[in-house]
């Protein structure tokens, strides 16, 4: 057993997170907001050099995955700098499409996964375990939907307006129906939940990226912002509250590794163990966000403060891709008999 | 990165299993914080070393077997996997044991750790006094000089397993001269039927005698049971302190077995509807899972060459937490069971849940507060500013 990053996979990290550090991502962040994706399309490009994208696609598909561990790698470092775009539907596309080409329905990985992994295309999904909304699908070249019921893939031929979401970088709308399908029955069903996992495991890696930055950005708020002539961070009940983010943060990540390890043995019990690994994260990164508005104070609480990023985001990733009871429900799996 | 074991993991896992299938007592043994339950452990230790079971990553000179982290990792999930008891020795294994590995004399080594494997001697720490709690470094019992060792005067207090173990370890005040409080501090071994020593046990809530006040008027200690140099027991103390609040203390086994009855307990009890409560016992389950990966990381980090530093802080409040989460769950899923103490002869599981919960109840506050805990993750992980707590 080594239950570590290796060190290429570490450099792999430290690579993202300088790219992504020179990038100045919180004005990306804001134009994605207000439907200027042209910076982060550019971000985009950056990121599929760095094979961020050939990570997730099948060797056959001109990729070098699936490596779920580099996966995990480099979504803690797309949610450490707050990238936005339809980062993690991308991947589950992929996941989805290389899972129906397995079950004998070939064509659209053929059509699509080069494209994915090399960063030429971007895409969206609408799965229906995953609720209504298609992330980012006005930045996309196509949105795949499945539908429940019958399980029919097909691309839809638009989306609906845009709904705000808690996060302004998270660009929701509903897929227009219609469109021709693709594939349907057993083998969708089995795609889409396949996809679905593969989708909470990458949310479940931003979130803990998100989290990393909220305490990072708060522990050196609280060094510099004094009161009553002392560093806050100096102040027990602060440093208590900063303790306890990180302590969330640190058992959340074996977790995440744990299902990273599972997703590439493909192991039937992965389901739970990325489950498991979406609670902590989600909770870990939500309770860093609660202390990075309370330790920043007022300043925390406005749209100015590039804190206020990532606080939208710890947010809504609670919900994407499983919410935290149904996730709950299925980590019950991991200890029974 | 995997989770694999090597076959001869695997095949020492087997070993393990088959031995506590076969020793395992079919009735559970009393609790060790009474005289009779304590000497029931007692002898399940001398069980447990005559196949070399007690301390399996000892070196095999004095009773282990040289196992790896990770084998003892697999070693106690299997351990509590099988129900075996709770280890009266632990307080010795885990915590006098690491610091004689790393500061002890050879001599010290072969005369104290052999009959610590065997369960012949059951150690007590003696770490708090009255007026030193989680300031630890303000003790005041002291080692007066006299020929060939030190009168030890003073008193100590919550010293767990003392009202029926042998011998302690402490801290005392030898050099009242050093310029710093946590200086001139002596880390020596004791015995506690020595003259100049009473024992008076303290119950604990529940009302067991789990710990004890010891008084001490001028007890002889020989140089030979100083461990370190005298006056530098505080560091000596220290250098192990993590091995107190690492994974090692409360195996990652623990909390994986319990979890796994609490799932049990969940499936046969609960009402089903009970969405909220269904929560907690899937919260139980991912933190048990966490601290077991966790556990996974150290191993590999150590067998590296790292070291566990002020990573440990983190694991211990970790360890505590879910440990009363884990037994408050399983009470509240009980529902009218849940208040019946272990002695009740309706009580759950033979009264496992309610020891355990008042087990967990001193988690948090034995090893070093969890508020001692935070300051040290604040200021040594995270790089915070010292407060006004410490001169």
């Amino acid at each position: 057993m080594r239950f570590l990053l290796d060190t290429e996979q570490t450099a792999f990290g430290h690579t993202l997170d300088r790219m992504l550090s020179a990038a100045d991502t919180p004005a990306v962040v804001r134009a994605w907001a207000a439907g200027n994706h042209g910076p982060g399309l550019a971000v985009w490009e950056r990121l599929a050099d760095a094979g961020v994208f050939a990570v997730a696609v099948p060797r056959a598909y001109g990729g070098m995955g699936p490596l779920p561990v580099e996966l995990c790698v480099a979504f803690v470092a797309l949610g450490r700098h707050a990238v936005p775009g339809p980062l993690v539907e991308t991947v589950t596309a992929v996941a989805l499409l290389s899972r129906l080409a397995e079950r004998g329905e070939p064509a659209p990985a053929e059509e699509w996964l080069p494209r994915l992994g090399a960063g030429k295309a971007r895409v969206t999904v609408a799965l229906a375990d995953g609720g209504p909304y298609a992330l980012d699908a006005d930045a996309a070249d196509a949105t795949f939907v499945v539908t429940g019921g019958h399980h029919a893939l097909r691309l839809a031929t638009g989306h609906g307006p845009v709904q705000p979401s808690l996060d302004p970088a998270r660009r929701l709308s509903r897929p227009l129906t219609g469109g021709e399908p693709l594939a349907g029955g057993p083998a969708v069903r089995d795609a889409a939940s396949y996809a679905t996992g593969w989708a909470a495991f990458t949310t479940a890696a931003q979130a803990l990226g998100v989290g990393l930055a909220l305490l990072e950005r708060t522990v050196a708020y609280a060094r510099t912002r004094t009161q009553f002539g002392a560093a806050i961070g100096s102040f027990q009940a602060v440093k208590h509250r900063l303790a306890d983010a990180l302590l969330g943060l640190e058992f959340a990540r074996p977790l995440l590794h744990g299902a990273a390890v599972a997703l590439a043995s493909g192991a039937p019990g992965a389901g739970a163990e990325i489950a498991a690994a979406k609670v902590a994260a989600c909770d870990a990164a939500y309770a860093a966000a609660r202390t990075a508005l309370q330790v920043h104070g007022a300043i925390g609480y406005t749209a100015e403060c590039d804190v206020s990023l990532w606080l939208g985001k710890a947010r809504a990733l609670r919900s994407a891709w499983g919410t935290p009871a149904a996730c709950r429900a299925r980590a019950l799996e991991l200890f029974d008999q | 990165m995997d989770l694999d074991f090597t076959a001869a993991e695997d095949a020492f896992r087997h070993e393990a299993r088959t031995w506590l299938a076969a020793h395992v007592p079919r009735t559970p043994l009393r609790s060790l914080e009474t005289a009779e339950g304590f000497a029931e452990h007692r002898a399940w230790e001398r069980t447990l070393s005559a196949d070399r079971w007690s301390v399996v990553s000892w070196p095999s000179a004095y009773g282990g077997r040289d196992r790896s982290l990770l084998e003892w990792l697999v070693f106690e999930e299997e351990y509590y996997a099988a129900g075996a008891p709770a280890r009266v020795a632990q307080n010795g294994i885990h915590l006098l044991a690491p610091t004689l590995f790393e500061h002890g004399s050879a001599e010290q080594c072969a005369r104290v750790l052999p009959a610590m494997a065997s369960g012949a001697t059951i150690w007590a720490q003696a770490w708090s006094e009255p007026e030193a709690g989680s300031d630890l470094a303000s003790l005041r019992s002291v080692g007066v000089r006299t020929a060939g060792g030190w009168l030890l005067r003073g008193q100590k207090t919550w010293s767990s397993r003392a009202a029926f173990a042998d011998r302690a370890f402490g801290l005392f005040r030898t050099h009242p001269d050093a310029d710093r409080p946590h200086r001139g501090l002596t880390y020596v071994m004791f015995p506690l039927d020595a003259d100049g020593v009473t024992v008076r046990p303290v119950r604990r809530l529940d009302g067991k005698p789990a710990f004890a006040e010891l008084f001490l008027d001028d007890v002889f200690v020989p140089d030979a049971d100083v461990v370190g140099e005298p006056g530098r027991g505080w560091s000596v103390a220290m250098s192990t302190a993590g091995n107190e609040r690492g994974p090692t203390l409360r195996s990652p086994g623990r909390f994986t077995s319990a979890a796994r009855r609490l799932v049990g307990l969940w499936h046969a009890h609960a009402d089903r509807d009970d969405t909220g409560l269904r929560d907690r016992v899937a919260d139980a389950v991912i933190r048990a899972r966490a601290y077991q990966l966790s556990a996974y990381e150290d191993a590999t980090r150590l067998a590296e060459g790292g070291a566990p530093g002020a990573k440990s802080s983190l694991t211990k409040v970790f360890w505590s937490e879910l440990d009363l989460a884990l037994h408050e769950t399983a009470l509240d899923v009980l529902g009218p069971y849940g208040e019946l103490a272990d002695g009740a002869g309706d009580a759950p599981a033979r009264g496992a849940w309610a020891e355990g919960y008042t087990f967990s109840l001193a988690g948090p506050i034995y090893a070093g507060t969890n508020e001692i805990q935070r300051d040290i993750i604040a200021e040594r992980l995270l790089g915070l500013p010292r407060g006004t707590r410490r001169a």
